[in-house]
């Protein structure tokens, strides 16, 4: 079966050619102590496309992810995201800006202490700051509903499975509407089915909530069946770029690895 | 350059920077506003009234120990009749104050430093930054002002209990009244005793939650490291509570006697 049987709703994720740019990442250098990470990293995210990072382990996928919504600042270069540079925001700028900019941990990063319910009231109430609890109410119930979880509303996260704490992870990210998503390997620890089944929420979601998303993987399931585009990371730099049909066929056998 | 090849004195003045860094940043966020009220009532809830037992029966046994413990060497010098009166100032002044303050940091500290760790290890923690909430003000503030609150409360407790275990003491080899063993205890003690006795509490309670705090709050990745966090933790908060009593008791005998 072709990616395109199997996903026929995903065309209508696809970003436009002249679509507005949301994110864009220009000579990017971080480094750890002596240790060179990302070393002239440029990119750039269409409005509502998916965009997924392919790379070994250690290659600085994460690093690129965490420059963009400013959990790490790079020692060059610029990441501009919505049109503002990352950088150069203070407290309370970075604060609105992450606001826009959902960011799913791999382990889905659930407050353990909370019910489901209280995690996801946790942005609405602290972020958001609403106070109307019937909207809040309507809020929870409506993202939970959208991943499938309606029914693990007043669980525990330790009660929930890898893949239903992911689910909750999403909906968590949502549930503030962010008009760019990162994912940091969604499907992790997964098994294929779940692995496919998360895959394809995020491109429901992605169609639902009209983001645009990063997507750090290397299930190639995954990133076939979410990728507008991909891009391939190793040693700190960007070593090949293409939608998924044109780098299963690079003449480079480093990308084509990921592909066997 | 590696953790392991910077020298330790050169490790001691960053993670000393750390805490100033993280100290500013706590009182930053106490003065923000947007004050964390039901957070700050359940950690009251579960740092204060979930410790009553054990602070309780520590207190209790203390207040029987040091009465028999004293007893023969007063008997001998025919100061029998000093018993509730060096009990009281004992426990109010210091025992009280200090053991107290101890067991808090055992019980509460390494709570804290494990809870804070794992979350920052699982994530969560930055899964709270990212997402544009406030964790400092959510888990910090909330934390460090209610063992603050509560220590001082609990130490309270702990000097009725262990004065009462003391009079239970007392009984054991003589027949002293309720009223009589209390009236001594509260003519022996003045507001000299009692202020700053108090106010050390204060900073007792602060030390327990800022360290438990900090430790917690900046542990590494991996699991390793909320071990770490807890053990550094108890360790910590009682050198401070030591060190914190030293200079309390320099302060009040500068200003009182």
């Amino acid at each position: 079966m072709s990616t395109a049987e199997k996903n026929p709703k995903k065309d209508a994720g696809k970003s436009q050619p002249n679509a507005e740019t949301v994110v864009e990442m220009h000579n990017v250098r971080k480094s750890f102590g002596d240790k060179e990470v990302l070393k002239d990293i440029s990119l750039s995210l269409k409005r509502g496309e998916n965009l997924v990072i392919l790379g070994r382990s250690g290659q600085g996928k994460s690093v690129t992810i965490k420059c963009i919504v400013g959990m790490l600042t790079q020692d060059e270069g610029t990441v501009t995201v919505l049109g503002e540079e990352v950088a150069e925001l203070d407290d309370k700028e970075l604060k609105e800006l992450r606001i826009k900019v959902g960011f799913l941990f791999q382990s889905g990063a659930l407050y353990d202490s909370m019910t489901v319910r209280e995690n996801l009231e946790f942005p609405l109430t602290r972020v958001l700051k609403m106070n109307d609890q019937e909207e809040i109410d309507r809020r929870v119930e409506e993202v939970l509903d959208s991943v499938g979880l309606a029914d693990a509303i007043d669980k525990m996260p330790s009660e929930l499975s890898g893949g239903m704490r992911k689910r909750v992870g999403l909906a968590r990210t949502l549930i503030v509407h962010p008009e760019i998503m990162l994912y940091d390997e969604p499907t992790t620890g997964l098994d294929p089915i779940t692995s496919r089944e998360i895959s394809d929420l995020i491109l429901q979601m992605q169609k639902k909530y009209k983001t645009s998303s990063i997507i750090i993987t290397h299930d190639m399931e995954c990133a076939e069946i979410i990728a507008d585009r991909l891009i391939v990371l190793n040693n700190g730099l960007f070593v090949a770029e293409g939608t998924y049909q044109e780098l299963e066929k690079s003449d480079k056998e480093f990308v084509r690895s990921f592909f066997k | 350059m590696s953790e392991q090849t910077i020298p330790a004195y050169k490790r001691w003045f960053e993670e000393t920077g750390e805490q100033v860094s993280f100290f500013t940043a706590f009182f930053r966020n106490v003065f923000r506003g947007g004050f964390e009220w039901s957070e700050f009532v359940r950690q009251c809830y579960e740092i204060g009234y979930k410790s009553i037992t054990l602070v309780g029966v520590t207190s209790f046994i203390m207040g029987v120990v040091l009465t028999l413990q004293s007893r023969p060497t007063l008997v001998k010098f025919g100061a029998s009749s000093m018993l509730p009166l060096m009990v009281c100032v004992s426990i109010v002044r210091e025992i009280g104050p200090v053991i107290t303050a101890i067991i808090c940091a055992g019980k509460l500290s390494s709570g804290i430093g494990a809870e804070l760790g794992s979350m920052k290890v699982t994530e969560q923690i930055d899964a709270m930054d990212v997402s544009g909430a406030n964790p400092m003000q959510y888990l910090v503030v909330t934390r460090i002002l209610a063992t603050t609150f509560m220590i001082p409360l609990l130490t309270m407790m702990g000097d009725v209990i262990a004065l009462f275990g003391g009079f239970l003491a007392v009984n054991l080899a003589d027949s002293t009244s309720w009223t009589l063993y209390f009236n001594k205890c509260i003519n022996s003690i003045t507001f000299v005793d009692l202020l700053p006795a108090f106010i050390k509490t204060i900073f007792f309670g602060f030390a327990v939650g800022f360290v438990g705090c900090y430790k917690g709050y900046n542990s590494n990745s991996g699991t390793e490291s909320v071990g770490k966090a807890a053990n550094s933790a108890v360790v910590n908060a009682s050198l401070w509570i030591f060190f914190l009593d030293v200079l309390a008791v320099q302060i009040t005998q500068l200003l009182f006697y």
